[in-house]
């Protein structure tokens, strides 16, 4: 199953961050508000950009992540080092579900 | 607009005009290099003060020395910033300033922030169309956080090798 | 080395206060992102992958050991314990917090130390020869011109916003060793028929997209007049660089459209109304500068040899004869610090090995060291008679790697692990590579070898330059490396050959030995790899390496 969040970097900090539920920014991609329709992806990316007027984050975007049953993803292996941080294996997905992030 | 000119906030009454705009009779106005290349008799001719506008990419030797431009036909020059990261109009307002003796106002208008003031200011430019909400106060403030330069402009601020020199002359 | 006087403090001081402003305006929201981007860029701060990445000058590569303790103690502090020699002479920190940047900019400032300029489209940090001031084949001392142009390029209102960035690079020896023929302006001090000394002005070499080698505008350039002729050319490349594009926007696209000639006359031009001004300095300014770079108080004038500096141990007999290099003063050497351990990330270095670099740049060198654009450090005065001694100390904190110009010394960006513009890892490919070719007496036996990787075509990692370049490209969502070889950065500066088709992760390491082989089964005795490649030209490599196609 393929779907979408959205990625951003604090702005105080620079630390990779996804977009929540509830509209927070939250550092653990297992908080991250999935996107699974382009009329959800409109409104979720106006939203990101709310939060980067008010200073909260910068350079919102979308991550194209893959659910493996049990194995989330992002697709792209740059937001996998993104994800994992430096020194990422190529082929490292990990057990998201029960990873609480960097 | 307000313009930020001489430490005080003023509204000037400069019109611009550009090619198909009537001419007024009376009052300031200030036309485009090419507008002012075709009517240069017409403008001339009139008694108000006349002011020149310049994209950033006519430089002040197409002005000076091509268009043969007498400079002191013209109490205003405003150079245009289409973005702050357009860097030319700092070099032509030096050399207006500084090799073809201009000595009217130099306005920097278009993408006009307060981060860049002092650079404007050391570069020639003494009056400021700036953007929306950027108050007097902030400007005065911009322009008084660094006051020491390594480098000469035309500006009468002392440069560091200006200082050492004074305060070695002084020892 | 230069010492600020009131002056510099003053204003380094100011420049913390303005950007500590413009931080809390960015924190408020009064400053938009793409307002304080610039703002930003101009105090060294990049929005990387993971964190801002913070890039702190190290201007023409010197560095006291006060500074060095400084810059530990910031990674300790503000970073996870260590920094990164850059491959323009500066250190950078990975995982800043913006937040944290007045305060550190202010400790910087404590120690003579900034961030400005080393990013942004504006005259960068100018780097010099890392063996300046001691190298035995030294004509004149660059760095007294180096420190010119730094304070002449630091805030210049009207080259802050050039078409793009802007680099400048020095050399006093008769060997480049400041990759001066691929930077926007190469500065080379010579001789003139009078026994003067005085600049050849090269311009318009660079990396990137399109890799181009300098060309000579002016053979000779007197010394006093060098600030009003640079001022000159950024003025032309400031009203005449491209702006519609930027991959087309640095000074050697300039060069390649109008010509070198053409651009020499505009130059001259403009020169012949500003000479002779207030740009210039007076000749009291330049002597209170030069006497910062007198030579140090040297104790020793006989030269006993480097000969009676081996010792029984022959480890260090190998880091002799690859590490240390000639000094102008007899009895002197210039010790170059490997940064490069087998299997670990070129140019890193942690907070401890700092300290202890400080502590031996404080009782060995004068309290001088240098940072090279190869990404190691340099002690530039070691008493011959002190060798050993340093060695042990280097070799006890990982820092006596012997492969100094070797194969394992491999200068490298930090890729996509770390870099937002990347388009492939770099890291992993010097980690194998290094570890492959690790067995010291192969590296010798393969010799002189110059091989750089850059993850991305913007080439931070000077591949174009490498005896062996190599690019990582991104294909099709693989990465995928290409080779590029006979580049050189040195006065026979070239631009390295594609090969042929790139290489995957996993192929290319072998491909770079298959390389190594090829010239190993080829040369000449005695021949080094850049010269057997001049000779034996693409086609005996391309066929090895694409043998089985």
């Amino acid at each position: 199953m393929k779907f979408e969040i959205i990625s951003a970097n604090r702005l105080s900090d620079g630390r990779v961050v996804y977009l929540t539920r509830d509209g927070d920014w939250s550092e653990s991609i297992i908080d991250a508000h999935s996107v699974h329709s382009t009329e959800e992806r409109g409104a979720v990316l106006a939203q990101a950009e709310r939060s980067a007027d008010d200073g909260i984050i910068v350079s919102p975007y979308l991550v194209s992540m893959v659910d493996d049953g049990g194995t989330l993803a992002p697709l792209r292996f740059r937001e996998r080092i993104r994800l994992f941080g430096p020194g990422t294996h190529r082929s490292a997905t990990k057990n998201l579900s029960s990873q609480t992030g960097r | 607009m307000p313009i930020i000119k001489n430490g005080a906030v003023i509204y000037d009454e400069w019109l611009y005009i550009d090619g198909d705009t009537t001419l007024p009779v009376d009052g300031p106005v200030i036309v485009s290099l090419p507008l002012w290349r075709r009517k240069a008799d017409q403008l001339s001719a009139r008694s108000a003060p006349l002011g020149l506008f310049l994209e950033s990419d006519e430089q002040a030797v197409n002005v000076a020395v091509d268009a043969v431009v007498d400079l002191s036909a013209f109490e205003l020059i405003a150079l245009n910033f289409p973005t702050f990261r357009d860097g030319r109009p700092y070099s032509t307002a030096r050399l207006l300033r500084e090799r073809y003796g201009f000595s009217g106002e130099l306005r920097a208008v278009g993408d006009v922030a307060r981060d860049q003031f002092l650079f404007m200011h050391r570069c020639g430019f003494d009056a400021f169309q700036v953007k929306n909400g950027t108050g007097l106060e902030a400007w005065l403030r911009a322009v008084s956080e660094i006051t020491i330069w390594y480098q000469p402009t035309g500006d009468a601020g002392g440069t560091l090798s200006m200082l050492r020199n004074n305060l070695q002359a002084a020892e | 080395m230069y010492r600020y006087d009131e002056f510099d403090h003053a204003f380094v001081h100011q420049r913390v206060a303005q950007f500590r402003d413009q931080v809390a305006r960015r924190m408020s929201g009064e400053l938009s992102e793409e307002e304080f981007k610039p703002l930003r860029l101009m105090n060294g701060l990049y929005l990387q992958l993971h964190a801002y990445m913070l890039r702190v000058a190290i201007p023409y590569g010197v560095l006291s050991a006060r500074q060095l303790r400084c810059l530990a103690d910031i990674s300790r502090r503000y970073d996870k314990g260590y920094g990164h020699i850059t491959t323009r002479q500066n250190i950078q920190f990975n995982w800043i917090k913006l937040s944290d940047m007045p305060d550190l900019l202010e400790i910087l400032a404590g120690v003579e130390m900034h961030a400005i300029q080393t990013s942004g489209n504006c005259i960068r940090n100018t780097t010099a020869d890392h063996f300046a001031g001691a190298a035995a084949d030294e004509i004149e001392d660059p760095r007294v011109w180096c420190e010119i142009i730094r304070q002449w390029s630091t805030l210049h209102p009207e080259f802050s916003f050039l078409p793009r960035k802007f680099k400048i690079a020095v050399s006093g020896a008769t060997e480049d060793r400041a990759a001066l023929r691929v930077h926007d302006i190469g500065l080379q001090l010579r001789r003139n028929e009078a026994g003067e000394t005085g600049f050849e002005v090269m311009v318009g070499g660079g990396q990137g997209r399109s890799p181009m080698i300098a060309k000579t505008i002016r053979k000779y350039l007197p010394k006093a007049e060098l600030l009003s002729y640079l001022e000159s050319i950024l003025r032309i490349y400031n009203q005449q660089g491209r702006r519609d594009n930027m991959y087309k926007a640095r000074i050697k696209i300039l060069v390649h459209e109008l010509g070198a000639e053409n651009l020499a006359k505009l130059v001259e031009t403009e020169w012949q109304q500003i000479r002779e001004g207030a740009i210039d300095l007076p000749e009291t300014e330049v002597a209170r500068i030069e006497h910062y770079f007198e030579p140090p108080p040297f104790t020793v004038s006989t030269d006993a040899g480097l000969d009676a500096a081996r010792h029984g141990d022959s480890e260090f007999n190998t880091w002799l004869e690859r590490n240390v290099s000639a000094h102008k003063q007899p009895g002197y050497a210039i010790a170059t610090i490997s940064l490069k351990p087998a299997g670990k990330p070129p140019g890193d270095i942690s907070a401890e090995q700092m300290e202890v670099v400080a502590d031996l740049a404080e009782c060995y060198s004068f309290d001088e060291l240098r940072a090279t654009h190869q990404q190691n450090l340099v002690l530039p005065h070691v008493r011959k008679s002190d060798l050993f001694e340093v060695w042990e100390t280097l070799k006890a904190h990982g820092l006596a790697n012997a492969n100094h110009g070797l194969i394992s010394d491999i200068i490298a960006c930090p890729g996509m692990d770390f870099c937002s513009l990347a388009t492939a890892r770099s890291l992993p490919v010097a980690k194998e590579i290094s570890m492959r070719f690790a067995d010291i007496a192969y590296q010798q036996d393969i010799g002189d070898l110059r091989l750089n990787i850059s993850g991305c075509i913007n080439a931070c990692g000077h591949h174009h330059v490498g005896h062996i370049g190599i690019l990582g490209l991104d294909k099709r969502g693989e990465e995928s490396y290409q080779i590029t070889l006979g580049g050189r950065s040195d006065k026979n500066a070239a631009i390295g050959e594609v090969i042929g088709p790139a290489f995957s992760a996993d192929k290319i390491v072998d491909a770079v030995e298959t390389v190594m082989r090829t010239y190993l089964d080829q040369r000449l005795s005695g021949e080094a790899f850049i010269d057997a490649y001049t000779r034996m030209g693409r086609e005996p490599f391309k066929e090895r390496l694409y043998a089985n196609n």
